[in-house]
């Protein structure tokens, strides 16, 4: 029983970095935008994250610093894709590569640090109910968090008049561009908020989850959260459930392991990727159902009067 | 106020000069890093562009390093140019590197020089089947080539590090995660006695001409572009996008698998942990770099590889980490990138909107 109550605890923790930053992409791709850079910002954010908990002992400024770090780098990779029109997949891919290099490079004295002292959080009453108290209640607030933005987001979408002008800008900015909005705009202030959600995931990672760094320690996480928007055809409940899917998966191998399963633990750890193969193929199955849901502007450039 | 204009046609001029204008921006943010580091700017240029061409062995080391990044960058080209973004060329190293190893392993002391052969072809047999992964699903069930390449790249190293770890491991390597270091017959001939230069060099330049070839002269090759370019024109011409996506994957995974079968029997003579180097990614900064051309190629990778050995000297003899490589090589697609907004727009002084006259009192 206890190990089942930890093995969904981890699930939850491990899910919420998977969450934040699915939920950041979606925002982003609503407007129309494929940022293939997530997985370099949320290393970026990771080190800034990290660099901010070893000096200021706070985990709020490490997010706050991972936020930061995501929503620059985005700001310059929207700079790039809406203003000079590069191509949104090569800009991606060059601030994933940028990501990487940039967050080792500047790590490199923080490899040997550890963050001291990690402060336990137990909501009081409901954490010593047997069972569920260890499973669901003695999480790290930002789990809980995810779980509020995910809600927030989908109220955003659906039913706020900002939320309208988005998903009209992601699905035709031509339109929306002839009725007077600002599309340019409303797509960099969306690829902003994409990265500092995205940001806010790498510092989790890096403060609360493993809780220290290693090059390149993000390892997929936000190539997979990419995958996850399409798996959840961008819709925000969608992304959290898929996003504690994957969580599962990756502490499944844990428990596997832990378990004395006789499966080298090398093959065990390819199970999150091979998972999201399985799943883009399962979703992407049906490309009627894909291009129904998806913003239909998606990865397309908008170059107002040409 | 700047405004951009398009242009009627792209500049051929600009597509030239765009590669270069960015270096330059590259080494200016490069100086001012180093100011910023406390090092001596020019002592730091020296490391990246004076040290890695300085004499014969040099170059033949910065060649050790271009060779993975030229093969990998071709067939990234032919990739790109049909409009198909496989950036999982790192995991088709990989696989080229395993192919390769496993076949090297099976040589004892008695074995002939032909083996080599069998090394090279395994390696890109394993390339090909890790990017037909990709077009399979792609063509199969549509799932999106970049996130199941890239995937796969986390696929490929687990399944290397199981194989070191565990069934490939040297039972005398002293408990090392390492394969037993190949017999000598499966080394990759060297051109000159003592250098790491080796016959993977030939190989690549004729990859290069081969390349060029299938691109600009083949039916083949022109279809895969039209695709690319204009997917409509394609259908309408007839043109199977479904040839073209299995030709591309299949000859950028074969071409990634065979650089990982010549490092893995040529400069690393054993499998380990750290085969991938991440070639695979830099070459994705080559291959936009050398405009997707297959002469361009040959001189980003040399650049590229200037990168990585001064990297390393910069490490040892600056005391900067080497991960300042991946640092610049970013920097350098990003610069690419803006400047390359160039050859489809100008830049034009617009007039700013006329202001009402203010009347002075």
């Amino acid at each position: 029983m206890d190990a089942i109550a930890l093995l969904i605890a981890a699930t939850l923790s491990a899910g919420t970095v998977l969450a934040i930053a699915g939920l950041g992409l979606l925002i982003n791709e609503r407007s129309g935008i494929v940022n293939l850079g997530a997985e370099g910002m949320m290393l970026v954010a990771a080190i800034a994250g990290f660099a901010t908990a070893v000096h200021t002992g706070s985990d709020w400024l490490a997010f706050a610093a991972g936020a930061g770090a995501g929503a620059l780098m985005a700001a310059a990779f929207g700079m790039l894709v809406i203003w000079l029109n590069t191509n949104q997949y090569a800009t991606g891919l060059a601030l994933s590569l940028f990501g990487s290099g940039f967050s080792a490079f500047v790590g490199i004295r923080y490899t040997q640090e550890k963050l001291t002292a990690r402060p336990h959080f137990e909501i009081p009453g409901l954490a010593d109910i047997p069972f569920l108290g260890p499973a669901l209640f003695r999480q790290h607030p930002m789990v809980y968090l995810a779980i509020g933005l995910t809600i927030a987001l989908a109220w955003f979408l659906y039913r706020s008049r900002a939320g309208l002008v988005l998903r009209a800008v992601g699905e035709s900015p031509e339109s929306a561009h002839a009725l007077g909005y600002p599309v340019r705009r409303i797509r960099l202030l969306a690829v902003v908020a994409g990265g500092a959600l995205c940001g806010v995931a790498g510092a989790y990672v890096s403060v609360v989850y493993t809780p220290l760094w290693v090059e390149g320690m993000i390892a997929g996480k936000g190539w997979i959260a990419l995958a996850l928007t399409t798996f959840a055809t961008w819709r925000p409940a969608r992304v959290l459930l898929g996003a504690y899917l994957f969580g599962g998966v990756t502490m499944l191998q844990f428990h596997l392991q832990g378990e004395g399963v006789q499966i080298p633990s090398q093959l065990l750890s390819a199970l999150p990727y091979l998972a999201t193969i399985l799943v883009l193929v399962l979703i992407s199955r049906n490309p009627t159902w894909i291009r129904v849901n998806m913003p239909a502007s998606l990865g397309k450039p908008f170059f107002p009067g040409s | 106020m700047l405004k951009l204009e398009a242009r009627p046609q792209p500049s051929k001029a600009m597509s030239i000069a765009s590669p270069l204008v960015a270096l330059a921006i590259t080494v200016l943010i490069g100086i001012g890093l180093f100011v910023l580091l406390g090092k001596d700017p020019l002592k730091g240029l020296q490391m990246f562009f004076v040290e890695p061409v300085k004499s014969g062995y040099a170059l033949a080391e910065l060649s050790v390093k271009a060779v993975p990044l030229v093969l990998i960058a071709l067939g990234l080209a032919v990739c790109f140019r049909s409009n198909l973004w496989n950036i999982g060329a790192e995991g088709q190293f990989v696989l080229g590197a395993l192919a390769g190893g496993w076949v090297a392993m099976q040589a004892d002391e008695h074995t002939g020089r032909w083996i080599v052969a069998a090394i090279l072809v395994a390696g890109v047999l394993g390339g090909m089947l890790w990017g037909a992964i990709v077009a399979l699903l792609r063509d199969r069930f549509n799932a999106n080539e970049i996130l199941v390449s890239l995937m796969l790249v986390y696929v490929a190293d687990m399944l290397l590090n199981w194989l070191v770890y565990g069934p490939w491991k040297d039972p005398h390597g002293y408990n090392f995660p390492q394969s037993v270091t190949f017999a000598a017959a499966t080394r990759i001939p060297r051109l000159i006695d003592g250098w790491r230069l080796n016959i993977g060099a030939l190989i690549a330049l004729a990859a290069v001409a081969g390349c060029w070839l299938f691109l600009f002269r083949t039916y083949r090759g022109f279809q895969l572009q039209v695709g690319g370019l204009a997917p409509a024109a394609a259908r309408y011409a007839g043109f199977s996008s479904r040839t073209a996506l299995w030709t591309a994957l299949l000859m950028s995974g074969g071409m990634a698998g065979l650089a990982g079968a010549l490092e893995a029997a040529g400069p690393l003579g054993q499998l380990t942990p750290y085969v991938p180097a991440g070639y695979g990614f830099a070459a994705i900064i080559v291959a936009f770099v050398g405009r997707l051309h297959p002469v361009g190629i040959v001189f980003s990778a040399v650049l590229m590889s200037m990168f990585y050995i001064g990297g390393e000297l910069a490490q040892s003899r600056l005391g900067l980490p080497k991960s300042i490589t991946g640092v610049f090589q970013g920097l350098l697609l990003f610069a690419l990138l803006a400047c390359d907004t160039l050859i489809h727009y100008r830049l034009r002084w617009a007039a700013a909107q006329p202001r009402p006259a203010v009347k002075e009192a």
